[in-house]
């Protein structure tokens, strides 16, 4: 079993807010860390190479300090990882990430079975293993809970639809994108880190992929644009009670006959 | 491709920067006097927007070319449902395009996919779409990525739909991503307002990072647009007396209804009361002190025949089950009417539930954010209030009210 992970490394926090005024974001921390729900599709895939034999490799698309989340998958256990990072990438929608990461896997080799997490906290999309898997031509499933089963080049896996949860199988290579929380990550190994280092991840441009063609990348590749961002509307018709315990009891009785909720 | 060019003579110690502060992703740097952009860079241009002026420039050079948007007409929702029982998602879908469609003057649609669902078909005739597609195939009687992919290429290709809008279930997240990767064109996902323009683009406006900003997005060049929206984003019209529209059956060639995947076994879920679902609902947080608490607020929730459900630390202490939390990384609510009791107002939590119609606060500091959202809102004592509110509903109904 070859299994590859795509990883993303993702702000430290989403507590960000813009300025009215001038519209520009205001960061308190530019701190990045491994997506959370990275850690659970690295840990079912350690488990099944553990399981049927095998190896984990990741891939992640970022800026060149993205190595840092593929060393620390690498030292959760992870044979190899490739770093996808290209001035060009700058921009990238949804579209044009699956796209670049779907050139990447092919640059990188075959593999039985690709892993992604539900979404990134960034993006927070949940979008880009789909069409991942779509440019490869590989059947994929989304909110996969667990993997069951691997025989006679199938995989068995659970499903959790809205209403229901299904087991289903399907022929390998295929991709999995699994929820969060369906099992426990394993933390970083520090005798790794102390072993690799970073010394098994290896950084690809878009001059490595087949199709060089810039037009389909970044922001050009991107067929959706932010036209603006702004902070979200507060609501504007408000009203305050005030007054003692008892009068505001009483009021807010008042308002519920008002309004017919009692 | 476009870039951005800096003027690097141009630059002072101060508007390096200035820059360097502006940049939200820290792709601005400088090394020797020099500045630098870096790969982190997601051509927002806020620097050359925002920051000093002259240094930093956008340079747009060939762009892809754009489609012709008048081969593409009409917006199309995805009919969600099982075994022919509509998600109320799709109602809502169909209120909102209608409202889209009638401003560049379109049609409606609805693509309905599986097994004997010509009478399910038919309900979608209330809701005020002008035609119905559907593939009613025995092959269809399960979700099957592959095949119902195809089905609904097949519907794009023969239909035309200027813009598609799915609901932001599993199932309709796991199938736009690979529409929208198929016909090259853009996603929007989890959209909470859409606007029309007059050329057909649709204006998409979704939160960013947990929801402490909004981005305006639109697809420009391409056809169809895709986005997704959650459950009980937009309001379900009320069903007309008499049906309206056609249904139109589809063909399509059998190979494409051949899939690779088999379905071993399919669980009900438990249904618990959901409060994605109540029209009333009494939500606590941490104002409450302890678990034993609880009950003066369920006997609340009781009288005003509500659903109680609660902030995420309440979960992490298991006062309640996840399936009670509302916010971002909980349920999306849109009561009639929802009192917050002893809650903030997270902006995540905030999230989950500022649609609703009627939000009352309860909060003793004067200062929460909750009360920047809520309708009414009464700072005080919860411990006062709430007692003193159930005792009056109690007798009123005694007196008869």
């Amino acid at each position: 079993m070859k299994i590859l992970v795509c990883i993303k490394q993702v702000p430290g926090t989403s507590d960000v807010q813009v300025n009215p005024v001038t519209g520009v974001l205001i960061r308190d921390s530019v701190e990045s860390k491994l997506n959370p729900y990275d850690l659970y599709a690295l840990e079912m895939a350690f488990e099944l190479t553990a399981k049927y034999g095998g190896g984990v490799d990741v891939i992640t698309m970022g800026p060149p300090q993205a190595k840092q989340a593929a060393c620390e998958a690498l030292w959760m256990g992870a044979e190899s990882g490739v770093v996808v990072s290209d001035k060009r990438f700058a921009g990238a929608d949804v579209l044009a990430t699956g796209y670049t990461l779907s050139q990447g896997i092919v640059k990188m080799g075959k593999y039985d079975m690709i892993i992604c997490g539900k979404q990134t906290t960034d993006g927070d999309t949940a979008q880009v293993g789909a069409e991942v898997a779509e440019f490869m031509k590989l059947p994929h499933a989304g909110n996969v809970l667990a993997a069951t089963d691997i025989s006679d080049g199938k995989v068995t896996f659970i499903v959790n639809l809205d209403d229901s949860v299904v087991t289903e199988r399907l022929p390998l290579p295929c991709l999995l994108c699994v929820d969060g929380d369906i099992n426990t990550p394993r933390l970083p190994s520090y005798k790794r880190k102390k072993e690799l280092g970073d010394g098994m991840i290896s950084t690809i441009m878009l001059d490595d992929f087949s199709d060089k063609d810039e037009m389909n990348y970044g922001l050009t590749g991107s067929p959706t644009n932010v036209e603006r961002i702004f902070p979200p509307e507060r609501h504007e018709e408000k009203k305050m009670l005030s007054g003692s315990s008892k009068e505001l009891s009483d009021k807010l009785y008042e308002l519920l006959r008002e309004h017919k909720f009692i | 491709m476009p870039y951005l060019h800096i003027k690097q003579d141009r630059i002072t110690e101060q508007a390096l920067k200035q820059l360097i502060d502006v940049c939200p992703f820290g792709a601005i740097g400088a090394e020797g006097g020099k500045l630098y952009i870096d790969s982190s860079c997601r051509m927002c241009k806020l620097c050359v927007k925002k920051g000093p002026p002259g240094i930093i420039e956008y340079i747009e050079e060939a762009q892809k070319k754009s489609v012709d948007k008048s081969e593409w007409k009409g917006i199309a929702v995805y009919a969600d449902h099982r075994s022919g029982h509509i998600h109320n998602v799709t109602y809502e879908l169909i209120g909102k395009a209608r409202e889209l469609a009638d401003v560049c003057g379109v049609p409606v649609y609805a693509l309905m996919a599986g097994s004997d669902i010509k009478a399910a078909a038919r309900k979608l005739l209330y809701y005020g779409v002008d035609k119905v597609f559907v593939y009613d195939y025995p092959e269809l009687a399960e979700f099957k990525i592959d095949i119902y992919t195809n089905v609904f290429e097949d519907f794009i290709i023969k239909v035309k739909p200027s813009s598609i809008l799915v609901g932001a279930t599993n199932l309709g997240r796991t199938l736009a991503p690979r529409l929208a990767a198929r016909f090259h064109t853009g996603l929007t996902a989890d959209c909470t307002k859409l606007e029309m323009r007059n050329n057909t683009d649709l204006v998409q406006i979704r939160p960013a990072f947990g929801g402490n900003i909004m981005a305006q997005i639109v697809t420009p060049r391409h056809r169809p647009q895709f986005c997704t929206v959650r459950y009980k984003i937009f309001s379900a019209p009320t069903p007309t007396k008499t049906p309206a529209g056609d249904i139109i059956y589809m063909r399509i060639n059998e190979k494409r209804l051949k899939s690779v995947y088999e379905i071993v076994n399919t669980e009900e879920k438990m249904k618990e009361g959901d409060i994605s679902d109540a029209d009333v609902i009494v939500a606590v947080g941490r104002g409450l002190k302890s678990k034993a608490d609880l009950s003066m607020i369920e006997e609340l929730a009781g009288l005003l025949g509500a659903q109680l459900a609660c902030t995420r630390p309440l979960i992490e202490c298991s006062w309640f089950g996840p399936k009670q939390q509302i916010g971002l990384s909980g349920r999306t609510v849109k009561p009639k009417l929802i009192i917050t009791v002893g809650i903030s107002g997270s902006v995540q939590f905030a999230a989950g539930m500022q649609g609703s119609d009627c939000i009352i606060a309860i909060n003793c500091d004067p200062a929460a954010s909750i009360f920047d959202i809520a309708h009414y809102g009464i700072c005080g004592d919860l411990y006062e209030i709430v007692p003193k509110l159930t005792q009056h509903i109690r007798e009123g109904r005694a007196n008869g009210l």
